[in-house]
């Protein structure tokens, strides 16, 4: 009798937990479904939009279907009407930004990662300190820069100029690259960097035999986050230069703001989507290989 | 001409004082190991060889060459160290050869080296395999072979064996033993574990506090520890120093514990310095091995001491006596069957024993 009393309490307690599991779970992919619709309802009106022609856009809601695949607009985003005075479209400034921001992540990435090793691996007296006014350069409000920039650029002579902004990017870029490298070359044991002067390998050669090698993770998260920043960046590209010499996202404005007669919904949208094509391609392609890096890393027993 | 030869030696982190007027001395072929607690400046002793840490006071002698300024990959060394340090993007064959390929070694020079050591140390199935592939003592294997295809006058070892598990240490610790039999190359060797410095060491050099405390064979290490810093470090359970004075008569010499009246006849004791002995106050030091449940030799000292604690570990007991309200321990096989809270008769073994001055703790 007992042990009956206790089994079906038992089934009574296990029904109980089911249930509770149950609803448990219904509620994660209501709040995961919530979320995720709330990030891809503007994604999905920009699409739309780009995919109508105004008079679809003047007739029907935001939400509304398009009639048919209609690339239109995205051809005049990138390329232009074809007619000549006041046509602005993207395809010059999208080659001003890959011309501005390969450059500038590789420098900047590369500097970081000779910073961050000298920083960890050949300490010197005052090495905290200047890593710590490295970081200051992460918290200066970039607007505070601006004019002593805009000097320095001149007296070089390349302002408004892709060399300028790649210059500018590069600066600016060196305090996170630093901070990133650092801190991925504390983990590595300093033995490594003993072993290799023992066996006569230089400055240098440690660091281009030795460590960088095993620097792919640092290094793609490097590459994501500074691609992305200068590709988006547009207060420094907007300040250092004008005209054929603008980035993207300088290019962008101008195209949605300046538009005479009506707005051209569909061409804006389709602009935007594609200023925002290259950082997407980054993150989907290096961001399977920041995950192998992570995985197969391994530095240590 | 000596091997290395270390002199007046200093060194300063800051205003730390690591190391303090270091004197040392290997001859060809000796196996020397720096044995100390952490912190006590081993290893920065041993960088200073290698050529990685610089020098506040001092001179570094490689056979009789002052290389105090040498580069670390012109001093003719090579180190293991206790992390491996391999390299990890390349492969085994890569990073054995790569101190040979940055000497501009030629390839078929290269090619035998790699050849005859991957063979020696059995890794030559491995060559091809990342060190992330390789188990602890592959690595530790592939390591000592990186030392070794170079060929060095000496070799330089950091606690090679403290990441490794109780097992493979035991192992791995018999083949560089054999290795060195083999190889007869010069050793200086790092580590705070005291078997292991006793079993592969020719010589030993205690070091504390950045001072070297007795340099001397393993047996004398263990037999006349000069202090009583070293007899408290070297032996598992250490050294009992049990509180005291001497008081010597004519030509009576015995030592009395503190609290206690029972004399311990010391007549044979090798004294240093024989001079103004009574009323000394001292440690009489006496290892737990050499408390015996039976009498041995014939000027074994017995004594009635009661028995409080006994600790079971296989193969022996540990027993914690009370010698007149001073705790010693003792070791005994563990078949013998010891009653406690009870006196029971002891015997000290005489010979084996070992007196420090209180003040100075150096030893009498």
């Amino acid at each position: 009798m007992q042990d009956n009393l206790q089994s079906s309490s038992y089934k009574e307690l296990e029904q109980k937990s089911k249930y509770t599991n149950m609803f448990l779970r219904w509620f994660l992919y209501f709040v995961l479904i919530l979320f995720a619709s709330y990030f891809i309802f503007p994604l999905y009106v920009m699409v739309v939009t780009s995919l109508k022609t105004m008079e679809e856009i003047r007739q029907g809601t935001l939400l509304t279907w398009p009639s048919s695949l209609n690339f239109d607009s995205w051809l005049v985003a990138w390329g232009g009407r074809g007619y000549g005075a006041g046509d602005t479209f993207l395809r010059p400034y999208f080659w001003n930004s890959i011309k501005m921001v390969v450059p500038a992540v590789f420098f900047s990435t590369f500097i970081g990662a000779m910073t961050g090793y000298v920083l960890t691996k050949w300490r010197f007296k005052g090495d905290q300190w200047v890593f710590l006014f490295l970081l200051f350069g992460c918290f200066i409000p970039f607007q505070a820069i601006l004019l002593p920039m805009a000097r320095t650029l001149g007296t070089l002579g390349i302002s408004n100029s892709v060399v300028g902004l790649v210059l500018v990017h590069t600066v600016y870029g060196i305090p996170f690259t630093t901070l990133f490298f650092r801190n991925y070359y504390i983990s590595v044991p300093t033995e490594l960097v003993k072993a290799a002067r023992i066996d006569g390998a230089g400055f240098f050669k440690i660091f281009f035999k030795i460590l960088l090698p095993i620097s792919a993770p640092i290094i793609v998260v490097t590459v994501i986050w500074q691609f992305t920043q200068i590709w988006n960046d547009f207060l420094f590209g907007s300040t250092f230069s004008f005209g054929e010499a603008a980035p993207i996202q300088v290019a962008l404005n101008n195209m949605v703001l300046s538009s005479t007669s009506v707005k051209e919904y569909n061409v804006d949208m389709a602009s935007a989507i594609i200023a925002g094509i290259p950082t997407l391609i980054v993150y989907v392609l290096a961001g399977k290989y920041f995950i192998r890096g992570l995985t197969s890393g391994a530095v240590k027993g | 001409m000596k091997t290395l030869k270390i002199e007046e030696l200093s060194k300063n982190f800051g205003t730390t004082e690591v190391l303090r007027k270091i004197n040392l001395e290997i001859d060809e072929g000796n196996f020397l190991v720096l044995l100390g607690p952490s912190g006590c400046g081993k290893s920065t002793l041993l960088n200073i060889i290698a050529g990685l840490e610089t020098i506040n006071e001092g001179n570094v002698f490689i056979d009789d060459y002052n290389v105090s300024k040498v580069e670390p990959k012109d001093r003719n060394i090579a180190m293991v160290f206790q992390s491996y340090a391999l390299y990890p993007s390349m492969n085994v064959k890569e990073n054995m050869i790569f101190g040979l390929k940055q000497a501009k070694t030629s390839k078929e020079k290269i090619a035998e080296q790699l050849e005859k050591v991957s063979t020696f140390l059995q890794v030559d199935k491995l060559l091809e395999r990342k060190p992330s592939q390789l188990s602890g003592g592959q690595r530790q294997r592939v390591a000592i072979g990186r030392a070794l295809v170079r060929e060095p006058r000496i070799f330089l070892f950091d606690e090679p064996l403290s990441n490794l598990d109780a097992k493979l240490r035991v192992e791995m610790r018999r083949e560089i033993k054999k290795l060195h039999q083999q190889l007869k190359t010069t050793v200086v060797y790092v580590t705070h574990d005291q078997t292991e410095a006793m079993s592969l060491g020719t010589k030993i050099a205690i070091m504390n506090h950045g001072v070297i405390q007795q340099n001397d064979t393993p047996e004398n290490i263990y037999n006349k520890p000069s202090n009583t810093f070293v007899a408290d470090f070297v032996g598992s359970p250490s050294m009992n120093l049990i509180k005291g004075k001497l008081i010597q008569n004519s030509n009576n010499i015995s030592f009395i514990a503190e609290g206690s009246n029972l004399e311990v006849p010391i007549n044979n004791y090798d004294f240093n310095e024989k001079s103004d002995l009574n009323n000394k106050e001292i440690y009489f030091g006496i290892r737990p091995e050499h408390i015996y449940f039976k009498k041995l030799n014939e000027d074994d000292f017995d004594i009635n001491l009661r028995a409080d604690l006994s600790e079971y570990i296989g193969h022996e007991q540990i027993v914690t006596l009370d010698y007149s309200n001073q705790e010693i321990l003792a070791k005994f096989p563990s078949t013998i069957k010891i009653e406690l809270e009870k006196e029971v008769k002891l015997y000290f073994d005489l010979k084996h024993t070992s007196l420090f001055d209180l003040k100075t703790k150096e030893r009498l």
